[in-house]
């Protein structure tokens, strides 16, 4: 059996050409290979291989400690890479029963909504270059930008964050970061409205969009497709409205949903989201004016390493320190399942513990390697630069993909 | 919470499947049952197509591997039922050498993936499946690396063994 289906005429009588899309195609944007047959420009039947940057996460995961995990899941969608980790670091609460201060959960919602407008910025921006535009890509870049650098006054490190632990932050946000933050809720919203007025309507991209690619809601479905293409294709399945993490059941935002779940209401549904996203950080905003400022993790020594300071001038913190690093504590022997509702849909963590340092079982339900499974059927009669567009409009990002 | 209660679920479950279920917990208020090869089909079948219960949306497949037991493999089922809000785990143990568990894409179309990643990785073999290749590792790849028993890294490191470490 092959399972990398390579460039072959193996039916010298068929009319069909063969087409190696990917593994390296630059119109996928990342590491996809489709082995497509084409009439003409139609796609007459499409085979997709994935695993190409597979890094086992999941057998990695069985070797380290709880804390040692968050890099792991900063490296499935790099995009939005602070979902994952609140959704690491939640889960491993959950299985402790750690409950997590006000202040914490708000402060964490603004970092996870942050993300989720970076990772949508990404994914509508190359929506727009794949289909001829590429100014609101460019105009909307700087805005990523400017994420980051909030991401990086918060924990140092832009792309792949490992933001936070398990309990809370590393510590506390600075005023720079605040103030970088007020800065972006001023100048993201005109321009993001400036970036709907240039696709929205533009009788290019709606030609190019609209219709294409429609999945109905059944579809979607029975495909286990969730988030932004669940919601476009119209059901309202959003996890931080149904199970509510993180404090979400105290911030006021809507769920948007689209009518056909073709690529134009993918685009549209990610604008709301960004919109909403934007509501829900400036209540938090408003919400951590109330809290007292130097909480900013859970009160659990045990699982919550001391600082550095006190680690070598106390002695209660320096045996916690030892503690923790050596896994001496122990930890419920349970099985624990937790979804965040991630930039491409449900991200959960399926934790099985034995009792240990480290995880018996780790299993990542991935949105993106769920999702994608629906390409290759649903590119069937479809035109080739219309499946472009589609892949573009699933966000597939291939670390997430593969794991 | 969800519409219906843990309770009025199993209920529910055993009004049909009497004797073939048995009750693995509730952690953090998950319903978790088990249950056999043989009835997990009509189980996911009854518990999809019940007006009552709905649960219509597959969140994931995957497997564990428990060495010691004497059903070494475990396949687990999360199903979610949107409309109540409700989720339940289902896990059907299966012998590690001879393991077969019929196929759920006869129910889901979703599944399909989620079986090749469970085969690729466990060696799960789900009977039906249209298309059980390997999905992540290559293609020639003869053992199954989430299993117990394959090591993480080459074991004849010498630079890297646990006492280092202190483990």
């Amino acid at each position: 059996m092959q399972n990398h289906p390579v460039y072959t005429d193996n039916d010298p009588q068929s009319e069909n050409s063969t087409l190696n899309l990917g593994p390296t195609h630059p119109a996928t944007h990342g590491v996809f290979q489709n082995v497509l047959q084409l009439d003409g420009e139609r796609i007459v039947s499409g085979v997709s291989t994935i695993g190409y940057i597979h890094r086992a996460f999941e057998k990695i995961a069985e070797h380290r400690p709880f804390y040692q995990i968050t890099p792991l899941t900063d490296r499935l969608n790099y995009c939005s890479s602070p979902i994952n980790n609140m959704g690491w670091h939640m889960t491993v609460e959950k299985l402790l029963g750690i409950t997590t201060p006000k202040r914490v959960d708000y402060l964490r919602v603004i970092v996870m909504e942050l993300a989720r407008i970076s990772d949508h910025i990404i994914c509508n921006g190359v929506l727009g270059v794949d289909t001829g535009a590429f100014t609101g890509f460019l105009y909307m870049m700087e805005y990523r930008e400017a994420i980051y650098e909030i991401y990086e006054e918060v924990c140092g490190s832009r792309l792949t964050t490992n933001i936070g632990r398990i309990g809370g932050f590393e510590r506390n946000f600075n005023t720079i970061a605040f103030d970088k933050l007020r800065k972006f809720l001023k100048d993201f919203p005109p321009v993001l409205k400036e970036f709907e007025s240039l696709f929205n309507r533009n009788r290019i991209f709606v030609d190019r969009t609209r219709d294409v690619a429609a999945v109905t809601a059944e579809e979607a479905l029975a495909y286990s497709w969730s988030g932004p293409l669940l919601r476009a294709a119209g059901v309202d399945y959003d996890v931080r409205a149904m199970n509510p993490y993180s404090s979400y059941e105290d911030f006021d935002f809507e769920v948007p949903v689209g009518d056909n779940g073709d690529v134009y209401s993918r685009f549209l549904v990610r604008n709301e989201e960004m919109k909403q996203s934007l509501r829900i950080i400036e209540q938090a905003l408003v919400k951590l004016e109330k809290e007292p400022t130097d909480i900013f993790h859970a009160d659990v020594p045990e699982f919550y390493l001391p600082p550095k300071e006190e680690v070598y001038n106390n002695m209660e913190a320096l045996i916690y320190h030892f503690k923790i690093v050596m896994g001496e504590i122990p930890t419920p022997n349970t099985e624990v399942y937790h979804s965040v509702e991630g930039a491409n849909g449900e991200l959960g963590f399926y934790l099985i513990n034995d009792g240990g340092r480290s995880p018996y079982r780790l299993h990542f339900r991935r949105p993106s390697f769920i999702n994608y499974q629906m390409y290759a059927p649903m590119s069937k009669g479809m035109l080739l630069s219309d499946a472009i567009i589609n892949m573009s409009s699933l966000n597939v990002i291939a670390g997430e993909l593969d794991a | 919470m969800g519409k219906i209660t843990n309770e009025e679920l199993l209920k529910s479950i055993n009004s049909k499947f009497e004797g073939q279920v048995t009750v693995a917990g509730e952690p953090y208020g998950l319903l978790t049952i088990e249950t056999s090869p043989e009835n997990i089909i009509a189980l996911l079948s009854f518990i999809k197509t019940d007006p009552a219960l709905q649960f219509i949306y597959l969140t994931d497949i995957t497997a564990v591997h428990y060495p010691e037991q004497e059903k070494t493999i475990g396949v687990i089922y999360h199903i979610h039922s949107l409309v109540n809000n409700v989720r339940i785990r289902i896990k059907v143990f299966i012998d590690g050498d001879n393991c077969h568990i019929p196929t759920a894409t006869t129910l889901w179309e979703g599944a399909n993936w989620m079986e090749r990643e469970t085969y690729d990785l466990f060696g799960v073999i789900f009977d039906g499946h249209p298309d059980l290749r390997r999905i992540l590792n290559v293609d020639d790849m003869t053992a199954f690396p989430m299993r117990k028993e394959f090591p993480l890294e080459d074991p004849n490191r010498v630079d890297k063994k646990d006492y280092f470490f202190g483990r």
